[in-house]
C-alpha cells in the first residue's frame, strides 16, 4: 500500500462528481482527500484525489474511472514531476501574553494571520502539503481548536512535462 | 411536437421495433404519444422487472439494444433488478423512466425516487432530462453508450413536464461525448505477441465468454480454434459462441462445469481468455486457477484485463478485429512453428471420455437431467431454431450441461447477477426478437413463481413461449448447499410440488398447461406443449433430492471439483 495523487479532468455536469465518488466507495477504495474546482475551461472541472492503495488497485481505479462517460482524463501525479499545494485554516488557542510569540513564529513559518480573537488566532497557511503539516505540528502545542485543510490540488510541472511525441 | 413525441421519434430513428413497459403517472405523456401512433411495437408487461428482462431477452437474442419503459417511483425501482442484471451480463439496454415534474424534483413528491442515484453503480451512464431541448441529444447518446464499447444498460429519466413541452425535433447525426472513447483498434504488437505465445504453447486452451457473442465475433473465434487446433472451454454466458458440437469445444468450466474443462484450464500452460472476466464461479480459488499458465486476455474493456488475474499479454480492443488478426498472424507463423500441442489435445480428449457429465437414473423417479435431455433431443428434430432461456439454479446448470447449442444467441440466461425469475420474461423478449424461432424457457419452480405473471403478456401479446418448469418442489440449489454444507438443515427451502398447480395456473393465464411425473408422461406433455400453437407450461415433477454435479465447493480450487457420489443402489423408488 502507498498513497497516490490522482488528477481527473471531469465534465462539469450534474452528477459527475457523484459518479466518481460512488465508484470509489463501490469498489472499496479509500479516499484520503478530494479537492474539486473549476479549471481554465468553464465546462471542465478538475478533481485531485489522494488515495491509499496498491499499485494494482491504482491501475484498476484509473481504468474504472476512464469508463465513466463524464471523465475526460485520469493521470497520476507523481511527486517528482508535479506541483502539489494545499491550504489550511487553523484556529489556535492563545492567551493574550503569548500572542506576540505565536505571531512571530507563524511569520517565520510563512503563515498568515487571518483573524484574531480575544483568546485565539486563526492562521492561514498555503504551501506544499509537507509545509502545511509542519506548521500544524508547530502550533499544536499551543492547542489547536479547529482546523480545516482543502486537500491537496496538483498539476504536472511544465518543466517536466513529456514532449508532444512522448505523449502519444 | 411534444417531448413525448420526440422520445418516440428518437426510438424510431434508432431502429427500435419493440419496446417493453408499463405506463403510470409520470410517463403518461409518453404513453399518450405511443397511442397517437408510432412504428415501435409496445409490449405491455405485468411488472416492470418483467419488462426489463424482456428487453434483455430481446437484446441478447437480436444483438440490438433492448428498450424498457416505466413510470417514476416504484415503476423505476422495479426495473432495478433488470438493470443490475444487464450490467453484470453486459446486455445493451436503454431504460426510459418518467420522473415527477421538474419543479417537484427533490420534494419527495408522489412516486418520486432518485432513480439516477439509485442506479448509479449499475449503469454505464444515466441522464435526468429537465430541458426538452436536450432530449434528442440525450436519446442519441443513450443508444450510443449502450451499444458501444462493452455493452450495458443506460437510463434516461425524463421529467413529466419535459414530456409535455413543445420542441422542434431534429435528431442529431453525431454524439457529443468527449469522455466516451471505447477502443476501436487493437495493438498489432500485442496480437503478434499473442500469436507467438500460442504457436509456442504445449498446453494451450481458449477460455471464451459472453463477450464473443456481444462482439459478434463467433465466426472469428471458430476460425481461430480451427486454424490453430486449439481446445476451448466456453462459459455459461458464452454458450453458443462456439458450436457445442464442435469437437474442440470442451464446454463449460467452473462450479458446475465439467471435470475435463476445469482440468484442462488447470493444467494448461497458456490460457487464451476471450471476452470473459475470470468470474469466481469459473475460477474457484483464484490462486489455484490455471496456476502454471501464462494468460493472454482479449477484451473490449481494459478494466477487466488484470482485474482478477494478471494478463501476461493484454489485448484490449474489439474482439472481432483482434481474433481475425490473431488468426492471420498464426497462419503466417505456421510454417516456421509446427504445432507442438498434439499430445495435449489427446490428453484433454481422454479426460472428456473419462469424466463425461453423468447422472444416475433411478427406476420410477423422473430425473431433472432426463427432462433436459429429452428437450435437447426433441429440439434436435425440429426444423426451426430453438432459443433457450433459463432461470437461475440447478435447472440452469443442467441446461448448461446437457443442452446442445450450436448457434450464437441461442442460450440466454442470467449469469453474473444470478437473477431468479429471469427465464419467463426473457423468453417473451426473445420471442419478440425471433418470431421465427421456438422459444423454450427451462425454469425452476422457485424461479417461475417470481415472474410467472408474464405468462399473461406472452398470451395476450401473442408471443408464444414454452416454459418447462423443472419442479422439484424446492429451492433446489439452496437445498443442495444445505444438504452438503449446512448439515442437512433444510431451512425455508421447501416449496412443495403441488402448490401452485402449474398446469392450472397456465390455463388461468390463457396458456396450455401440462403435468408430467414420468418419462412417458413427459414425452406426451412436451409433444402437447410444442404442438399447442400457443404458450404452454409443462410442470415436470421430478426428483427433489437430485443434486447438480460435478461441483466445485465455494472457495475451493476448481481442479478439486467433486464428482457425483456413486448412486445408492439399495434405494429404489
Amino acid at each position: 500500500m502507498s498513497t497516490h495523487t490522482i488528477s481527473v479532468r471531469l465534465e462539469n455536469k450534474p452528477g459527475a462528481l457523484a459518479r466518481v465518488s460512488q465508484l470509489f466507495s463501490r469498489r472499496g477504495y479509500n479516499i484520503q482527500s478530494l479537492a474539486v474546482g473549476p479549471t481554465e475551461r468553464s465546462d471542465i472541472s478538475r478533481l485531485t484525489l489522494r488515495v491509499d492503495c496498491s499499485e494494482h488497485s491504482l491501475e484498476q481505479i484509473e481504468k474504472q474511472m476512464h469508463k465513466l462517460v463524464n471523465v475526460l482524463r485520469v493521470t497520476e501525479l507523481r511527486p517528482d514531476d508535479s506541483l502539489e499545494r494545499e491550504l489550511a485554516l487553523i484556529t489556535v488557542a492563545v492567551a493574550p501574553d503569548k500572542r506576540a510569540d505565536l505571531v512571530a513564529l507563524s511569520q517565520v513559518a510563512g503563515a498568515v494571520v487571518a483573524d484574531i480573537g480575544r483568546d485565539a488566532i486563526t492562521f492561514e497557511v498555503v504551501g506544499r502539503p509537507d509545509q502545511v503539516e509542519a506548521f500544524e505540528e508547530l502550533v499544536r502545542p499551543y492547542g489547536v481548536r479547529e482546523l480545516v485543510r482543502t486537500g491537496r490540488i496538483g498539476l504536472r510541472r511544465p518543466s517536466r512535462a513529456a514532449t508532444p511525441s512522448e505523449r502519444n | 411536437m411534444l417531448g413525448s413525441d420526440a422520445i418516440l421519434r428518437s426510438l424510431e430513428h434508432e431502429g427500435v421495433d419493440v419496446a417493453f413497459g408499463i405506463p403510470g403517472g409520470a410517463i403518461l405523456p409518453t404513453y399518450d404519444a405511443i397511442a397517437r401512433g408510432t412504428s415501435v411495437r409496445h409490449v405491455l408487461a405485468r411488472h416492470e422487472q418483467g419488462a426489463g428482462h424482456m428487453a434483455e431477452g430481446y437484446a441478447r437474442a437480436s444483438g440490438k439494444v433492448g428498450v424498457a419503459i416505466a413510470t417514476s417511483g416504484p415503476g423505476a425501482t422495479n426495473l432495478v433488478t433488470a438493470i443490475a442484471d444487464a450490467w453484470m451480463d453486459s446486455t445493451p439496454l436503454v431504460c426510459i423512466t418518467g420522473q415527477v415534474r421538474s419543479n417537484l424534483i427533490g420534494t419527495d413528491a408522489f412516486q418520486e425516487v432518485d432513480i439516477t442515484g439509485i442506479t448509479m453503480p449499475i449503469v454505464k451512464h444515466s441522464w435526468l432530462v429537465q430541458d426538452v431541448e436536450e432530449l434528442p441529444s440525450v436519446m442519441k447518446a443513450a443508444f450510443h453508450v449502450a451499444r458501444t464499447g462493452r455493452q450495458g444498460p443506460v437510463l434516461v429519466d425524463v421529467a413529466k413536464d419535459v414530456q409535455e413541452a413543445e420542441i422542434d425535433f431534429a435528431y442529431p447525426d453525431d454524439v457529443d461525448l468527449p469522455g466516451w472513447k471505447p477502443p476501436r483498434k487493437v495493438h498489432p504488437r500485442q496480437v503478434r505477441e499473442a500469436a507467438l505465445a500460442i504457436a509456442a504453447a504445449q498446453r494451450p486452451i481458449v477460455y471464451a465468454g459472453g463477450g464473443v457473442l456481444n462482439a459478434e465475433a463467433c465466426a472469428e473465434l471458430r476460425e481461430l480454434v480451427d486454424a490453430a487446433r486449439l481446445p476451448a472451454v466456453v462459459t455459461l454466458m458464452g454458450k453458443g459462441c462456439l458450436p457445442d458440437s464442435h469437437p474442440l469445444n470442451y464446454g463449460p468450466p467452473g462450479m458446475h462445469g465439467s471435470k475435463y474443462a476445469n482440468w484442462a484450464l488447470n493444467k494448461a500452460d497458456l490460457v487464451i481468455a476471450v471476452g470473459t472476466r475470470f468470474d469466481d464461479r469459473v475460477t474457484g480459488k483464484v490462486s489455484a486457477f490455471a496456476p502454471g499458465a501464462k494468460v493472454i486476455h482479449f477484451d473490449i474493456d481494459a478494466a477487466e484485463v488484470g482485474k482478477i488475474r494478471h494478463a501476461d499479454i493484454p489485448v484490449v480492443g474489439p474482439l472481432k478485429l483482434a481474433l481475425a488478426q490473431l488468426t492471420a498472424e498464426l497462419r503466417s507463423l505456421a510454417a516456421e512453428h509446427p504445432q507442438v500441442h498434439g499430445p495435449w489435445l489427446r490428453q484433454v480428449e481422454d479426460w472428456r471420455e473419462q469424466f463425461p457429465f453423468r447422472y444416475a437414473k433411478q427406476d420410477g423417479i423422473l430425473k431433472p437431467q432426463t427432462a433436459v435431455e429429452m428437450l435437447r433431443d426433441l429440439s434436435a428434430g425440429l426444423e426451426e431454431d430453438v432459443v433457450w432461456t433459463t432461470g437461475v439454479g440447478q435447472h440452469q446448470m443442467w441446461a448448461m450441461q446437457y443442452l446442445v447449442c450450436d448457434k450464437p444467441r441461442s442460450f440466454i440466461t442470467s449469469g453474473g447477477l444470478g437473477t431468479m425469475g429471469y427465464g419467463v420474461p426473457a423468453a417473451v423478449g426473445v420471442k419478440a426478437a425471433r418470431p421465427d424461432a421456438t422459444v423454450v424457457c427451462i425454469d425452476g419452480d422457485g424461479c417461475f413463481q417470481m415472474t410467472c405473471q408474464e405468462l399473461a403478456t406472452a398470451a395476450l401479446e401473442r408471443l408464444p413461449i414454452i416454459t418447462v418448469v423443472i419442479n422439484n418442489g424446492w429451492l433446489g440449489m439452496v437445498r443442495q448447499w444445505q444438504e452438503m454444507f449446512y448439515d442437512e438443515r433444510f431451512g425455508q427451502t421447501h416449496l412443495t410440488h403441488a402448490v401452485p398447480d402449474y398446469a392450472q395456473l397456465a390455463e388461468a393465464y390463457g396458456c396450455a398447461g401440462f403435468t408430467a411425473e414420468t418419462e412417458g408422461e413427459l414425452e406426451a406433455a412436451l409433444a402437447g406443449a410444442f404442438g399447442a400453437g400457443r404458450s404452454a407450461v409443462v410442470d415436470v415433477r421430478c426428483d427433489p433430492e437430485e443434486k447438480c454435479f460435478p461441483m466445485v465447493p465455494a472457495g475451493a480450487a476448481a481442479v478439486d471439483i467433486l464428482e457425483a457420489p456413486e448412486p445408492e443402489t439399495e434405494f429404489v423408488g
